[in-house]
């Protein structure tokens, strides 16, 4: 199977499925490209094309080959590659997202003690851990630095309304943690976990081996879609909403869980442009100018 | 309505599955044998999006309480009516008000699918009636059926189909689901991480299925598989078997640290940071859906052409299955 001409990988998932992989590394560069091209190849709206699915630095796409040669995607793929090889100045529609977040809040602490057997350093917190691992004096300066600069979702999947994400922040200031050695049985719902250079919230309780950090008060996954932000979806995360995680303590934790559960809380979102060039040429100024919209409501 | 006296081990409404999701982190679902599922609609004049039973290893006890038309396919298993009388597989058989229909366990295969005329009638969710467990999504309630259930029959025939019982599936076009068996899968995807040696032995040396096998995937037992040496890219993580998390398709391979192979099914995890090493065509995984643990695979590598060709040949099955029922 022929590379495209920018480099990517092509291979063929069976009958069904076209997997494309632009680089082995994650890049944000590499992220906005897959998020344009597989933009793009939604708004071409090609019959039997059934699924678009951006991963960090790959994507794939499933067919119905009854409509849709699985092998008749591959040129138009290598068609839209070559019109967004040249894209300097890439953008993306991007949202802009309010996550209040717990931090070392009891029910992950909780759960992360029951599972020490499994971690790294038993004696220490995953946040003690990650703070130490990343060069912090201690769990404070960690929280500081993951909640002050947003996170941009770089995957959506795994299980509905996991979004991996990562933090607008340059590859020196990034935050890596290893996985537990061995994954948890039971994490919960709404946790808000750091694994490699991700963080995610866990929509359902569940197995994970995410470095536990907090807990939102918020959903990210509504089966039933009550809450007003679900009605068109069960999920909350797009590819390439940002997030911007707000510590905050146990009343407004107590409060917001109130105005879930009467189920007429409504998420402070605002649509924008991300500008990866005007982000690279100055990380904290572009960030402060991104977070603006939130401070104004 | 149909009464589940008692449930069976794990049965769930299912019907062909929900496309369009896969983004959001959300499965296809649908039946595991899509042939069995499909054949089973045909027999009673179902459309083919008519949800039914799929049933596994245990089946369940149910009761009709109104006269229809029923077909049992898939897995090989005793299906009898309370006075002991045996419903025919592969057939269509006439069922009346008030009679219990009793399935036993499984003697060949893992899967029966029991499809209802006009379809068994749950909520559409997501574009589909199929069960995904997992995330409480689909079927009844998003679960496995409980004793006490009551299942409401729909009207998803075929314009113009009859209610016909006795129409069998001839035995040329019935699968069978031998122990050990050969699984076609196209190699893809990241298998340029594994080594020249790893590749030879996956196509070479037979799998087991162990006992880890589910809707979300099936785990395989065999000889080890290595990957190449790397220095980890930034974001992969240290075992040579990570990547950068990416899509995982329906029916592919992966090997985590090398030790076990699994293949992920219809509920599959939507995506994962494992090196992916290859898919199982459509067609077969019909034939995993009806394997179980110590069954044996030996993978064959084959090109996307016989994928599609394989694809095709089901669908003439199919299709020959279909005109029986309609003559």
């Amino acid at each position: 199977m022929p590379a495209f001409d920018d480099g990517s990988r092509v291979s063929f998932g069976a009958d069904e499925f076209v997997f494309v992989e632009l680089s082995a590394e994650m890049s944000l560069a590499t992220t906005l490209r897959v998020i344009a091209i597989t933009d793009e190849l939604r708004n071409r709206e090609i019959p039997g094309l059934v699924d678009i699915c951006p991963a960090h630095v790959s994507y794939m796409v499933r067919v119905s080959p009854e409509e849709l040669d699985p092998r008749d995607v591959v040129p138009r793929l290598a068609d839209i590659h070559r019109a967004a090889a040249g894209s300097v100045g890439l953008t993306i529609r991007a949202r802009v997202i309010d996550l209040p977040i717990f931090y070392n809040d009891p029910w992950t602490h909780e759960t992360l003690m029951r599972f020490r057997d499994r971690h790294q350093a038993p004696d220490l917190t995953d946040l003690e851990y990650s703070a130490r691992l990343n060069g912090f004096q201690d769990v404070d300066e960690l929280i500081a630095a993951h909640s002050s600069s947003p996170f941009i979702a770089t995957f959506i999947g795994f299980v509905p309304g996991n979004a991996e994400s990562y933090q607008l922040v340059p590859r020196d200031r990034q935050l890596e943690v290893p996985k537990y050695l061995r994954p948890r049985t039971d994490t919960p719902a709404r946790a808000l976990g750091h694994g490699g250079a991700f963080t995610t919230i866990y929509p359902v309780r569940g197995a994970g081996g995410f470095q536990l950090f907090g807990r939102s008060p918020l959903p990210v996954f509504d089966a039933g879609q009550r809450l007003p932000d679900f009605a068109d979806s069960i999920v909350l995360p797009r590819s390439g909403d940002i997030f911007k995680y707000r510590p905050i303590d146990r009343d407004e934790y107590d409060d917001l869980r109130r105005q879930v559960e009467q189920g007429d809380f409504r998420y402070r979102i605002h649509e924008t442009v991300f500008d990866l060039g005007a982000f690279t040429a100055d990380p904290v100024g572009y960030n402060r100018t991104l977070l603006e919209v939130l401070a104004d409501d | 309505m149909i009464e589940v006296v008692a449930p069976g081990l794990h049965s769930s409404v299912q019907d062909r599955g929900r496309s369009g999701y896969y983004a959001v982190g959300v499965p296809p679902s649908g039946a595991m044998d899509l042939f069995a599922h499909d054949a089973a609609n045909a027999l009673v004049g179902n459309a083919p999006d008519a949800a039914g039973l799929e049933i596994t290893f245990l089946g369940p006890t149910l009761t009709f309480q109104v006269a229809t038309v029923i077909a049992v396919t898939g897995a090989t298993v005793d299906v009898a009516f309370s006075n002991g009388r045996r419903i025919p597989l592969w057939t269509s058989q006439l069922v009346r008000a008030g009679q219990t229909v009793r399935f036993a366990a499984m003697s060949s295969g893992a899967r029966a699918y029991l499809a209802v005329r006009g379809g068994i009638d749950t909520p559409v969710v997501m574009g589909s009636r199929s069960t995904y467990s997992l995330s409480g999504l689909g079927g009844l309630d998003g679960r496995t059926l409980r004793a006490g259930d009551l299942l409401q029959i729909g009207t998803d025939v075929l314009p113009g189909s009859r209610h016909r019982p006795g129409v069998q599936v001839p035995d040329e076009l019935r699968p069978t689901y031998p122990a050990e068996q050969e699984i076609r899968v196209v190699p893809g995807l990241c298998d340029y991480r594994l080594t020249g040696e790893a590749t030879e032995v996956l196509y070479s040396t037979p799998y087991a299925v162990t006992v880890e096998a589910n809707r979300t995937g099936y785990r395989f037992q065999g000889e080890p598989l290595e990957f190449l040496d790397r220095t980890a890219p930034f974001g992969a993580g240290h075992d040579p078997s990570n990547v950068v998390n990416l899509g995982y398709p329906v029916g592919s391979i992966q090997a985590p640290s090398g030790t076990e192979l699994i293949c992920l099914l219809r509920d599959a995890v939507t995506g994962g940071g494992y090196a992916t090493i290859g898919t199982v065509i459509s067609a077969d995984l019909d034939l995993i859906a009806q394997s179980k643990a110590p069954d044996q695979v030996l993978f064959r590598p084959v090109s996307v052409e016989t994928a599609l060709a394989e694809r095709a040949v089901r669908a003439r099955r199919l299709a020959a299955i279909r005109q029986l029922a309609l003559i």
